[in-house]
């Protein structure tokens, strides 16, 4: 039976409805998609070789990116905090306040903002072509899951790289605003690394690795559901690609904020 | 044997299969040939289990795959090789990888018996030596071949093919329908294939089914489809225009 248009003043309220539940049945998804994807990494059998692959496309290659973002946000960081600090008289902290803002908020954020860029906009792109292609579908009428394969590797590599990343890009931070401040504006050696040492502590650190363990686990898990949940054709692969990037970019900000109020 | 019955599809308001029914005989070549857009992929993923219906159902000898889930699904699907219409290939493996991929994850084999077998079967398909290459690096053709490779290397013992010869030519269709055909002689797999190859794919059918409007039109052996009376058979098989679309 043909269904009846609907009035003009319910249309309104028959679209907000419809995309209640396009967003409550993509959220389904979204958490079902993670909880297959945990039962895929915890139980038998580990696909090591995928892991390790996964790990140098997340982690290594993203080192030379991290390298130079680091460096720069390090001296970026030191001269500006210098430029502050003298003005009180206050110099003396340079190297505590750039190793607080690094290992507690900026090294965790941004080491994951560019690793998402680069790895995560890939990992997208690669499982999208993959679906696209039918290769997913190749492995799920073999018998073997593709949760297994494809997403619980990257999950796991996304664990161990992004805590990785995130410590390479403080200490080269802190480098970075040593370049500047010791060697660029006078400040002393001792004071810059002395001072560092009586402020930073271990609950610092701990905040810092806490959230980059938590990017990690997001960025994996947004952008291989994305690739997993593409459209059609080489457009469904960009938007799904560009979806992936601003969801996991948001996602981490959103991430931070809470993480840093309860690690306080 | 197979066994569809009354099965039903639809996206959103698109009805693609409407109470289709249809056999097929253990160790036989049925093909289903019909018009683009027909349900001829949708009806495959169904009996490959990779789409559900809303009604009906499909029976692998006795066993009803679309009320199975998980393991019990994975159970059937280790009895079937699945050639896909653009090969499915992983694109990050070389030729011999892709076929000694289930070998490896499916069967667990040991390496040397994994070596022997994938020069086998790249043999079996006309392309040794060939092991090395991506399948970036040769030919549509090629990749078809290695996909059919792939797909019987496990020695299944039912085989869907969709639309294994789209986008190739004639003496490349030909090829691959008489690969085909020699590889059922010697492995005796019940086949299903998809095609739009008319009339090159009578020569290899026991069963040729012809599917309309998400229903099974006519169904027979390929001498009785061709001297079919019923005008969308017809039509299909000649070639003739179909003036409702111009209207």
């Amino acid at each position: 039976m043909p269904e009846r248009p609907l009035a003009p003043t319910l249309r309104p309220f028959d679209a907000v409805g419809g995309w209640t539940i396009a967003l409550l049945d993509s959220l389904g998804r979204f958490g079902t998609f993670f909880a297959e994807a945990l039962a895929a990494v915890v139980t038998p059998p580990f696909k090591l070789r995928a892991f390790i692959d996964r790990i140098d496309y997340i982690g290594y290659r993203s080192l030379l990116i991290i390298l130079l973002t680091g460096t720069f946000t390090g001296m970026v960081l030191g001269l500006q905090i210098y430029l502050t600090l003298v003005r009180f008289g206050s110099e003396a902290f340079l190297g505590p306040a750039v190793a607080l803002s690094l290992i507690r908020e900026l090294g965790p954020v941004l080491a994951a903002l560019m690793v998402t860029g680069r790895a995560g906009s890939a990992l997208t792109a690669e499982i999208g072509i993959m679906r696209i292609t039918e290769q997913i579908d190749a492995l799920t009428v073999m018998a073997l899951n593709p949760m297994r394969y494809l997403v619980a590797p990257s999950i796991l590599a996304g664990l161990v790289t992004f805590p990785l990343m995130t410590a390479i890009f403080d200490v080269v931070g802190i480098f970075g605003g040593y370049l500047v401040g010791v060697k660029l504006l006078g400040l002393s050696e001792g004071t810059y690394f002395g001072e560092m040492q009586t402020f930073v502590d271990l609950n610092d650190i701990m905040t810092g690795f806490w959230k980059s363990v938590s990017f990690g686990v997001v960025v994996t898990w947004v952008c291989t559901y994305k690739g997993f949940h593409v459209g059609h054709g080489a457009e469904g692969v960009a938007r799904a690609t560009t979806q992936a990037v601003v969801l996991s970019s948001v996602l981490i900000l959103v991430a931070d904020y809470f993480m840093g109020s309860i690690l306080q | 044997m197979i066994k569809v019955e009354a099965l039903t599809k639809s996206f959103g308001r698109q009805q693609v299969l409407r109470a289709l029914s249809l056999e097929v005989p253990t160790g036989s070549i049925t093909v289903i040939i019909g018009r683009s857009g027909g349900g001829k992929s949708v009806l495959l993923k169904h009996l490959i289990g990779l789409l559900y219906p809303d009604e009906g159902r499909v029976l692998v000898d006795g066993v009803e795959i679309t009320a199975l889930r998980g393991r019990a699904l994975d159970d059937i699907r280790r009895r079937y090789g699945v050639v896909f219409q653009g090969g499915a290939l992983f694109d990050s493996m070389s030729c011999h990888d892709n076929i000694a991929f289930p070998l490896r994850e499916k069967l667990r084999l040991p390496a040397a018996e994994i070596a022997k077998r994938v020069e086998a079967a790249l043999a079996q398909v006309g392309l040794e030596g060939m092991g090395a290459k991506f399948p970036a690096e040769i030919s549509g053709g090629m990749r078809k071949r290695v996909a059919i490779a792939r797909a019987l290397v496990t020695e299944p013992e039912i085989v869907f093919f969709d639309e294994p010869t789209t986008g190739l030519d004639p003496v490349l269709v030909n090829t691959i329908h008489h690969l085909i055909l020699d590889l059922h002689r010697r492995f005796r797999f019940t086949a299903v294939v998809v095609s739009h190859e008319i009339p090159e794919i009578f020569e290899i059918a026991d069963t040729v089914a012809m599917l309309h409007e998400g229903r099974i039109a006519e169904v027979g052996p390929p001498a009785a489809i061709q001297a079919s009376p019923n005008r969308v058979v017809r039509q299909f098989i000649r070639g003739e225009p179909d003036n409702s679309e111009e209207r």
